[in-house]
């Protein structure tokens, strides 16, 4: 049988097929081609588009070019979530490639963070690391690192270095055998029925009984809905990487092993396509 | 650690044991008896019952518990009958022993006790030292006594034959009675302690056990040995007072209790003195309180006085078994128990629970808190909660007699009248939590009772209506427990019931003996003892079935690979949106420079990875050092890279890097960190680079070759097609060895992927199918099958002393002597305090001791004696000899985690796995062992799924074996203790029927034999390699030895008739190499001795298998290679052992 440690491979290299087509309101030179490119699932859209920018720019005016920002079907891409979660959220069960309308005006203020530079998206990817060790381990193993350790983390992500980034976050992803867990997960649940952007609260690996609890524990007690009653239909798809793990996976093993690069668990109930 | 077992004993006498692994109390069903009191060992386990008698309880094994009887035939030649056993008057016995002195017919041969069998009947031995004798045994001599040889000549006028026979113990798991000796034994036994199987080498089954008797008396059981379980017979040992109880510990520690509450210390227990000289008085911890218990372990003392306090004793050890202080200790206890690590178990006095002591480390031997021991009993719903409550009764009489010192010294004097301590007792019960009884109590507490008399009251029907009566005015007074008025008894049934609904989930079962001599923990044990409730989520995904983890697993393997298909496949021609980057990781490090003179010198080290042209990653490793102020580098390509071998000692973080070209030169690029965490970093990338360059990944294949350093680190190296292909094979310094983490002596595989391994303190393990572990972590291990692997091994120093007329023998030498301490070669100075363990990894974890196992034999103090340094030592002072010496040894431990499971309980020192070819299904694979005793032992239920096996078959031999090899025909050959070879055919699927005995080859004892296809090869303590010449299918125990090769240490014969070696002095460009990785070239199967040897790694490699390849190498058929001109035999050459610094040395 296939070791845990491809399913960490895997999750790392997962990639999405996009074409980047420019919005027809831009006023252009030339007509712009649409631009292919393979998106990592676990990094972020501004660390990922340079070369996007690049082929638009060759084609507009310096004076026409404000802040780039992208668009699917209506709804602006929040550059903070991880771009697997906008697919999965937005775009999953859609045909390949994935469709990203380019802007480069009218930046959505109300929708969108504004993102300067890649170190605007290093401090907030750094935010959630630290801000997941604060749920695993009161922030001890984060705070035990160096600078350069943060640094590796970033780097790892930002250049693709799969083993650069995971000869340090497996500290992370360590904890006392005795305790058989973290002290809480960090997760996110993102849905599409209520205003909050996600459902974030603190939940606990294990029960006070001391059974492991499951992704299904984890549903129940945050968003029962997502849950398939008896003899109903099924109504939602939950989410984790593009794919769908059985709600008996017991939640430690899915937070040491699906987590994104920012050591949180991303999952993304979306309703199961009508056609 | 294996599964060992924690010993109780419950207040209604019967007898539970707890597994280290286990989650409940098991019942000891077996037992028909009520016991009192039990004390463990690591084989068996003894107790005290209630009719008085000591029974033993000896743990079933594998290993049957066997001892040879022999007895010798006498005959005398004389010219009318020929040899008859017609003696002369004068002669011998007919039927003798050895010397011939005792009168030993084969009818006077009695089994010792009911618990013996004969195993069979007398046969004849065929065997002298190592030489088979004609069929009938006889040795012959020209007169009695005299030295017999297996010929008859003109001369022989008198011969004998040895008959054997064996008996077996049978009384296997079951409580086996003692026979007692009336006429030596006048009262009952009270109190029982084993322990003193540390004080000498004899390997297990030796022990010290202690008893008291109700008068106070102490005795000692005498010969308890491996081969004697029972021991011969009780002898009193002479008292200043009288005894209450009684402690021995594992080494040497013996305390006893007197009645008046001071202590005894057995003092002078040594090795030759296992009863020890005379008795020491140490005083009560508190002046006014006696002392009512004590527990001794290693190097510890614990003690509980009369108020329940608990004591520790400090600074005791053997050289000061009486210590120098106690220390008051939180807890109030009834009882405590010290066993094995010095760990300690309790119970305590109110709550009647069994206490383990946690955080006891060799350091810290007070250790830091109790910890109840929570875990249900078996059984413990078939029993009704009835029993718990009338146990609390039977509890109090406990409390009662450890508490009140009245009540024990006066339980002797109320044998007469024993109606007398109620009150005392009762006192003791009001002083317990209101505990209701229930209708059930009068039975249950008689027999509680009945159990637990000991030092008590002897008459049970007394001393039950007491304690009813306590328990009824308990009951009664309620909430108000401080009046001892007596009542009726109907009143017991009306209360109780009407409250029988307060049982629940707090009841608990009430001990009354613990002990812990049996159990092996330590501070790392993981124990599931304390929380019976709380599971982590591994110990849930072990305990789930396989099937059940598999099913979320699965889908999230299947589902990774489904989306890998569905989002890449269609799209790979799409750009990356990353471009792949050089990664470089740099570092300051040491580097042992190349050129002359040899010293450290600052390097900076740099490792640069990049993606290659066919998306493989690849680096090359720079050194950048300074030459005469120039800087300059040296580099080398990672995928060049053979092997990397860490070289950890106390002054430096060093590892070696081989390249083939290094690899010859016997030369690698040596490295140091600074420090050791620095090293391992380094090490874990460099070696996850190396694999990534070669496209490995993942668990070792099953045809992969395993190899073990001196130091014990484990290599593996996946061979290719073209390794054993002629005439032009792979060469060996190309081979790729990657580590894997563990710790073994050696290691044997087969092409099926089954492992196993013997760890240097001879514990079998089983490869789990994991990689990493070790120093490796993260991606370079894989998340399952690593295991926590312990090993042990001792640390050897010498004493040398020189004899000078006017003192004796004294410390101080000539001054061309050696060091008055030092290692074996007497070149090296060791102390005893500035010798420390082999690496940072091991910790002491005994004391200098003198090691009397030397071979050459010792005097009783150790002492072997020669006339001069250096020179052979003999156990035993001549005139002729000036200088003395004596071992001294330490043991020190590691412990690391591998894909290792360890396979308890037996120990070994050898093992063989059936070499299959690539195709073969077999079922169950074969697999043979030696014991550490020499026992040969045959694996059952060996298969691909249950690589450990389930069970051992003892395999009758007359002598004990070192070494054993099985072949791809089901052949047999093994090595016994005397250095010759035995042969046993068709050993599948029945273990075949017979040995064939067959000598070594002239002059030299056979250390090691490996058995391939067809080709048996051995190795002798010379060093030599022999062939088996003229093995058919018909003759298949061959004709004769062939001489190969000399300087080899180990040979390994694999499915192909492959043949490779461990060699020493293989001479480099730059350096000797002492145990190098060679494999034998030119091997055919019409030429299976083959031709020359070529070199692999080397420097400190001790064990080699390559018995999982079965790979037949892709054949070349051009006929202008079919006859290569063979080259001139490179046999490993004779230098002069010219120790050469600066090569790479393991040993150092």
């Amino acid at each position: 049988m296939a070791d845990d440690k491809d399913v960490l491979r895997d999750v790392w290299f997962g990639r999405i097929p996009t074409c980047f087509t420019l919005n027809p309101d831009e006023v252009t030179e030339r007509e712009a081609e649409a631009y292919y490119l393979l998106l990592p699932r676990v990094s972020y859209l501004p660390v990922v588009t340079d070369k996007v920018k690049k082929h638009f720019l060759k084609v507009m005016r310096a004076e026409d070019v404000e802040e780039m920002w992208f668009e699917y079907e209506g709804t602006p891409l929040k550059w903070h979530y991880p771009i697997g979660v906008l697919f999965d959220f937005h775009a999953s069960n859609t045909v390949l490639p994935w469709t990203i309308t380019v802007h480069f005006k009218n930046f959505p203020d109300e929708d969108l963070l504004h993102c300067s530079s890649n170190s605007v998206v290093e401090a907030h990817f750094m935010s959630s690391i630290k801000e997941a060790d604060a749920l695993k381990h009161k922030s001890q193993v984060i705070n035990d690192m160096q600078k350069k350790d943060h640094k590796q983390l970033w780097m790892g992500l930002q250049n693709d270095k799969f083993d650069q980034f995971w000869a340090m976050n497996r500290k992370l992803m360590e904890y006392p055998t005795e305790d058989g867990g973290f002290r809480y997960i960090p997760f996110r649940i993102y849905q599409t029925l209520s205003d909050r952007p996600f459902i974030q609260k603190l939940f606990r690996p294990v029960s006070p009984e001391g059974h492991a609890h499951t992704l299904g524990d984890l549903l129940k007690e945050m968003y029962p809905d997502a849950l398939t009653n008896d003899g109903e239909q099924k109504r939602y798809q939950v989410l984790i990487h593009g794919i769908e793990p059985l709600l008996e996976t017991p939640l430690q093993w899915l937070s040491e092993h699906l987590s994104h690069p920012d050591n949180f668990l991303h999952i993304c109930v979306v309703p199961v396509p009508t056609d | 650690m294996p599964v060992s077992l924690l010993w109780a004993v419950d207040v209604y006498g019967r007898v539970y044991s707890l597994s280290t692994a286990g989650q409940q109390w098991e019942q000891c069903r077996n037992s028909q008896m009520e016991f009192k009191r039990v004390t463990a060992a690591q084989t068996c386990c003894w107790g005290i019952a209630c009719d008085n008698s000591v029974y033993l309880n000896v743990h079933a094994s594998d290993l049957p518990i066997r001892y040879q009887e022999d007895t010798y035939e006498n005959q005398r030649w004389n010219p009318v009958d020929g040899f008859s056993d017609r003696l002369l008057p004068s002669d011998r016995w007919q039927w003798s022993d050895s010397s011939g002195l005792q009168h030993q017919p084969l009818n006077g041969f009695q089994l010792p006790s009911s618990t013996w069998e004969w195993e069979g009947d007398w046969h004849v031995d065929e065997n002298l030292e190592g030489e088979p004798t004609e069929k009938e045994g006889w040795t012959y001599a020209m007169d009695f006594p005299a030295a017999y040889t297996k010929d008859k000549k003109w001369n022989s006028c008198v011969r004998r034959r040895r008959w054997l026979r064996y008996r077996r113990y049978k009384a296997m798991d079951t409580w086996a009675k003692i026979p007692s000796q009336q006429t030596t034994l006048p009262d009952p036994f009270s109190d029982i302690s084993c322990g003193g199987w540390e004080i000498s080498e004899e390997p297990g089954g030796r022990l010290s056990l202690w008893a008291v008797s109700l008068q106070g008396k102490v005795w000692f059981r005498e010969g308890i040995s491996h081969h004697n379980p029972e021991g011969s017979s009780w002898v009193e040992v002479p008292l200043p007072g009288e005894v209450v109880q009684i402690s021995c510990g594992p080494g040497d520690l013996v305390w006893a209790v007197l009645w008046e509450g001071q202590l005894l210390v057995r003092e002078g227990i040594s090795r030759d003195n296992s009863k020890g000289t005379s008795w020491a008085v140490v005083e009560s911890p508190n002046p006014e309180v006696g002392a009512i218990h004590v527990a001794v372990g290693m190097n510890v003392v614990w003690a509980v006085t009369k108020d329940n306090k608990v004591w520790f004793r400090r600074g005791v050890n053997s050289h000061n078994p009486c210590g120098s202080g106690w220390i008051s200790m939180v807890g109030e206890m009834a009882m405590i128990n010290v066993g094995l690590n010095d760990q300690v178990w309790a119970i305590g006095c109110e709550d009647r629970v069994v206490y383990f002591r946690q955080g006891i480390t060799s350091s810290e031997l007070s250790g830091k808190t109790w910890k109840a021991i929570n875990v249900p009993r078996d059984g413990d719903r078939s029993h009704s909660s009835a029993s718990a409550s009338s146990l609390h009764s039977a509890g109090c009489f406990f409390s009662g007699e450890v508490r009140a010192p009245s009540v024990a010294s006066d339980a002797e004097l109320d044998i007469e009248h024993p109606p007398g301590d109620g009150a005392i007792i009762s006192s003791a019960v009001l002083e317990e939590e209101v505990v209701p009884g229930e209708g059930e109590v009068n039975v249950l507490s008689s027999d509680a009772i009945t159990c637990t008399q000991s030092g008590g009251p002897p008459d049970p029907q007394w001393s039950n209506v007491d304690l009813e009566e306590a328990q009824i005015q308990h009951v009664q007074t309620g909430a108000v427990p401080d009046s001892a008025d007596s009542c009726s008894l109907s009143s017991v049934a009306t209360y109780t019931l009407a409250l029988e609904d307060q049982y629940g989930a707090d009841e608990h079962p009430l001990w009354a003996w613990v002990s812990g001599g049996g159990c092996s923990v330590d501070s790392h044990s993981q124990l599931n003892w304390f929380n019976s409730m709380l599971q982590s989520v591994q110990s849930m995904s072990l305990s789930v079935s396989p099937a059940q983890t598999a099913a979320w697993r699965k889908q999230i393997f299947e589902q990774l690979t489904e989306r890998s298909k569905r989002e890449m496949d269609n799209f790979r021609h799409y750009e990356q949106a990353i471009e792949q980057s050089v990664w470089v990781k740099k570092g300051a490090m040491q580097w042992w420079r190349d050129w002359k003179p040899h010293k450290w010198i600052d390097v900076h080290f740099a490792l640069e990875q990049f993606s290659g042209a066919d998306g493989n990653k690849d680096g090359i490793l720079f050194i950048y050092y300074n030459y005469h102020e120039e800087k300059k580098y040296l580099h080398a390509f990672i995928n060049e890279v053979t092997i990397l071998v860490p070289v950890l000692n106390h002054s430096k973080h060093t590892f070696a890097i081989y390249t083939p070209e290094r690899t010859k030169q016997r030369w690698p690029i040596r490295l140091a960190a600074a420090t050791e965490l620095e090293m391992y970093d380094w090490l874990a990338l460099l070696s996850v680079s190396c694999c990534d360059s070669r496209g490995i990944q993942g668990p070792p294949s099953k045809q992969a070759i395993w190899s073990i350093t001196c130091k014990g680190d484990i290599f593996v190296s996946e061979p290719s097609s073209a390794l054993e292909a002629t005439p032009y094979p792979t060469p060996c310094d190309q081979m790729f060895w990657r580590q894997v983490g563990g710790h073994l002596r050696l290691v044997d595989c087969n092409s099926l992927g089954i492992v196993w391994g013997i760890g240097y303190d001879h514990t079998a393990w089983v490869y789990s199918g994991g990689y990493g572990g070790g120093f490796f972590q993260g991606l370079a291990s894989s998340t399952d099958n690593i295991y926590t692997q312990t090993d042990t091994k001792s640390v050897y120093i010498y004493e040398n002393q020189r004899w000078n007329p006017v003192t004796g023998y004294t410390t101080r030498g000539l001054p061309t002597d050696r060091y008055m301490w030092s290692d074996a070669s007497g070149l090296h100075e060791c102390t005893k305090t500035g010798t420390k363990p082999p690496s940072p990894h091991w910790t002491w974890v005994s004391d200098w001791a003198i090691d009397y196992s030397v071979s050459g034999g010792t005097d009783r103090e150790g002492w072997q004696y020669a006339a001069d340094f250096p020179a052979s030592y003999h156990g035993f002072k001549t005139m002729k000899d000036f200088v003395r010496r004596r071992r001294w040894a330490r043991k020190c431990k590691l412990s690391t985690t591998g894909p290792w499971q360890e396979i308890p309980p037996i120990q070994l020192s050898d093992v063989t796995i059936l070499p299959c070819s690539a195709q073969s299904s077999v079922d169950v694979v074969p697999l043979w062992a030696i014991s550490n005793k020499g026992d040969v032992l045959c694996r059952m239920g060996v298969t691909l799924l249950t690589p450990a096996g389930t069970s051992w078959l003892h395999v009758g031999t007359d002598q004990p074996f070192k070494s054993i090899s099985i072949g791809a025909a089901s052949q047999v050959w093994g090595v016994a203790r005397d250095g010759s070879a035995f042969y046993r055919g068709s050993v599948s699927p029945s273990a075949g029927d017979c040995w064939y005995h067959i000598p070594s080859p002239a002059k030299q004892k056979l250390k090691q034999v490996s058995v391939g296809r067809t080709s048996v090869y051995t190795v002798d303590e010379n060093g030599n390699l022999w062939y088996r010449q003229g093995v058919t299918p018909s003759y298949p125990q061959g004709s004769s030895w062939e001489h190969i090769s000399n300087n080899v240490r180990k040979v390994s014969v694999g499915p192909l008739d492959q043949v490779w070696i461990i060699a020493d002095k293989v001479q480099g460009s730059h350096s000797l190499s002492c145990g190098t990785v060679c494999h034998r070239l030119g091997v055919q199967p019409m030429d299976p001795k083959g031709q020359s040897w070529d070199y692999g790694i080397g420097g400190g490699w001790d064990h080699i298998t390559i018995r999982g390849n079965s790979m037949e190498p892709s054949r070349i058929c051009l006929s202008s290679m079919t006859d290569p001109s063979p080259q001139a035999p490179r046999s490993p050459l004779p230098v002069r052992s010219t120790e050469s610094s600066s090569a790479l040395n393991l040993t150092m």
